[in-house]
């Protein structure tokens, strides 16, 4: 009842899960070179995708449909989306410059490469060669999801725990890193903002201009205040006060 | 329930049985409800709006103004279509059809009907299903975020770049919540194929109240009302909706990230927002509220379950749920984006959380006798009785009048005029209504309003 067509009948191969296999794998292919050829760090990210993705339809075309989906959703939608997310933030044209920045990063890389690729292929194949298939028949008995989920918290519960607790740490490790603590009486909120500007002391609003409800429009009138004293905050300071002579007074003659 | 009704039910067995022709016939049909789905729904959506805020909306193009869209369309064909000199041309070119296809893909999943016969042969009216259907659709509206995050940075500007930001960090918090409450509806149903689902919400309890025999819905949405709420809550803000339409919020970011799309292009983005939104609803629907199967007034007709008439209640339950994206849209002003995060992690993510963890309990202790259940469930609820009794009252006091606010000023503060001011008319007022008035009466004899 749990298989059906879509997902290949353990054992043969069919025809469909050929053609798949011959379509997606040279895309995943060109999508893992791509990866590190291309110049665009984004490119190169979305390169990455395409190889995730096909690795999904594999999962699924492998009679493993919990895995490849959980591979699309976790993998392809939320940490690479993340990755997106920051190479977006550092900037479109970060470019590689293909400059060392470290001595003799390439050979340790390629050396390290090759290291990490014969660690894992010698695992695979010791478990390949102790290990006797019992098929996917057996394994997909009662489900494929049932069966994954029985094996994670049965057979392998603790290191499930162990990687979340990896994961959780880590998580904790970048907040604390990242995370600029503010002592709570240090936080302003919007009520003490506006009792500070509103105190005795505090001018509240814009300075009234000069002349303001004022008998005179001169720069030099100070403005009043609402219950109807004169301010002197509305006067520039630089303005000297001072008493008009009668010679400034007199008409200059100027209106005939 | 009779046999026959049961024998309505699709399981995963009947799938992948169909000819070539019936299974591009169901393909190019949900391809086609979607598209048609859009054409409406813009319509639906404006028209609405429209009356929502007293005025009559498109009413000019066809009937009701039903072909609107489509001239829109049309004319948005026609439209120059600018590549700006500073975008990523693949990427760029690309990005629409991400959203569209991941929008589009979800549909066949979605489980539109029963098992019914075409040409001879028995086959559901659902393109296909998987063991992890749901699964599936979480896939696709994950990878729709693509569609819109390379639309943005593509574009090559600044506000398209800021709303591919925010949109990424909306729609993965939202996908958090999302999944969360499908896991309650996963733990309930026991399956992951959305015909599974849609089986296992067909059977009720039997309510009997004064004699009669009152079936409830199985829905989850009344079962599960917390997953049911929190999860169109998360599909409001994952299909980028008002209130939570914040990676366009024309405020802000003009058009966010498609404000460098013109054309074709922008008619690919709008169309995948309508379809996802069409989608989205359509998950709703089968996963909460029942599927196919008709509510209650209407299963008392013994057919209403099979044939083709279920897919007239989806449809129906389909267009309702578009309904409510609307009317939240007619009524909700947008969030902030900091208020709108908060809401995400801090509301939505703990009392999921909490409400799974309260399922499952309820769930392990199905088995025990009645005394146990008892004991399970009174002394953890009455120990939170008794904590929200006695938890130290923080009622605010009551605000102080204007009067004793002026009063408590302290002394030196900021003078303010008397409380009962009285401001007499401005003597302007009446010299300009005299003024006026005879220059409306002239203007009224001998010239015709324009």
């Amino acid at each position: 009842m749990t298989t059906s067509t879509v997902l290949a009948a353990a054992g043969g191969v069919s025809g469909g899960e050929e053609v798949t296999f011959w379509i997606l794998a040279p895309l995943a292919l060109i999508g893992a070179i791509g990866m590190v050829a291309a110049r665009n760090a984004v490119h190169s990210a979305l390169w990455l995708v395409l190889t995730m993705l096909c690795l999904g339809v594999f999962y699924i075309l492998q009679a493993g449909p919990f895995i490849g989906m959980v591979q699309i959703i976790v993998y392809t939608g939320a940490i690479m989306m993340l990755f997106l997310f920051v190479l977006m933030l550092v900037g479109r044209d970060a470019s590689d410059s293909l400059i060392e920045t470290l001595r003799g990063q390439r050979v340790a890389a390629i050396l390290l490469g090759l290291g990490f690729a014969g660690l894992v292929g010698s695992a695979v194949y010791n478990a390949m060669d102790k290990t006797t298939a019992v098929g996917l028949d057996q394994a997909n008995a009662e489900g494929n999801v049932q069966g994954i989920a029985r094996l994670l918290f049965t057979k392998y519960v603790f290191a499930f725990e162990l990687t979340s607790a990896l994961l959780i740490t880590a998580a904790v490790g970048a907040m604390v890193l990242a995370h600029v603590e503010r002592r709570k009486q240090d936080k302003v909120d919007q009520v003490s903002t506006m009792k500070a500007r509103f105190a005795p002391g505090n001018y509240p609003g814009p300075k009234p201009g000069p002349g303001v409800f004022a008998t005179s429009s001169s720069v030099a009138t100070p403005a009043r205040l609402p219950d109807g004293q004169l301010t002197e905050r509305s006067t520039p300071d630089i303005l000297p006060v001072r008493e008009l002579t009668a010679q400034e007074t007199t008409l200059k003659g100027t209106d005939r | 329930m009779s046999p026959s009704i049961l024998a309505q039910d699709p399981t995963l067995a009947d799938f992948g049985r169909d000819p070539w022709w019936l299974v591009l016939g169901k393909i190019v049909f949900a391809f086609a409800f979607g598209l048609l789905a859009t054409l409406l729904g813009v319509w639906f959506e404006r028209r609405v709006v429209g009356y929502m805020q007293v005025r009559p909306g498109p009413n000019q193009v066809g009937p009701f103004g039903l072909l609107q869209t489509l001239a829109d369309g049309l004319k948005m064909a026609f439209k120059e279509d600018i590549l700006p000199k500073a975008a990523d041309k693949v990427v760029y070119f690309f990005a629409p059809t991400i959203s569209v296809i991941c929008a589009v893909t979800a549909l066949s999943v979605v489980p539109f009907g029963p098992m019914v016969s075409i040409g001879g042969h028995h086959t559901p009216l659902q393109v296909t299903d998987v063991p992890v259907a749901v699964l599936l659709l979480l896939a696709c509206s994950s990878m729709g975020v693509y569609g819109i995050v390379l639309g943005g940075w593509a574009s090559g500007s600044t506000y398209p770049l800021l709303g591919g930001l925010r949109s990424s960090a909306q729609m993965i918090s939202y996908e958090v919540a999302m999944g969360l409450s499908i896991v309650a509806v996963f733990m309930t149903a026991g399956t992951m194929s959305t015909s599974g689902i849609v089986a296992k919400q067909a059977h009720g309890t039997q309510l009997s109240i004064g004699g009669f025999d009152l079936p409830a819905p199985g829905w989850y949405a009344i079962l599960l009302l917390p997953s049911f709420v929190i999860f169109f809550i998360a599909t409001v803000g994952e299909t980028n909706r008002a209130p939570f339409d914040l990676p366009e919020a024309e405020s802000e970011l003009v058009a966010g990230f498609m404000t460098e799309y013109s054309s074709l292009k922008f008619a690919l983005f709008m169309l995948s927002e309508y379809v996802a939104m069409v989608t989205m609803s359509a998950v709703t629907t089968t996963l909460f509220l029942g599927g196919w199967r008709a509510p209650w007034p209407i299963t008392l007709w013994e057919g209403a379950n099979s044939g083709w008439w279920p897919m007239l209640w989806f449809f129906g339950k389909v267009i309702a749920l578009v309904f409510v994206f609307v009317w939240l849209r007619g009524t909700l002003p947008r969030l902030r984006y900091d208020q709108f995060m908060r809401f995400g992690w801090k509301v939505l993510l703990p009392i999921n959380l909490v409400w799974i963890l309260v399922l499952s309990g309820l769930r392990s202790i199905e088995d025990w006798d009645s005394r146990g259940k008892l004991i399970a469930v009174g002394i953890p609820a009455g120990i939170l009785l008794i904590a929200t009794l006695f938890w130290p009252n923080r009622r605010p006091q009551p605000k102080p009048t204007t009067q004793e606010q002026v009063d408590s000023r302290p002394y030196g503060s900021f003078p303010l005029p008397p409380m009962d001011l009285q401001v007499p008319p401005s003597p302007r007022i009446t010299r300009v209504v005299a003024e006026r008035e005879p220059a409306n009466i002239v203007a009224g004899s001998d010239s015709r309003e324009v």
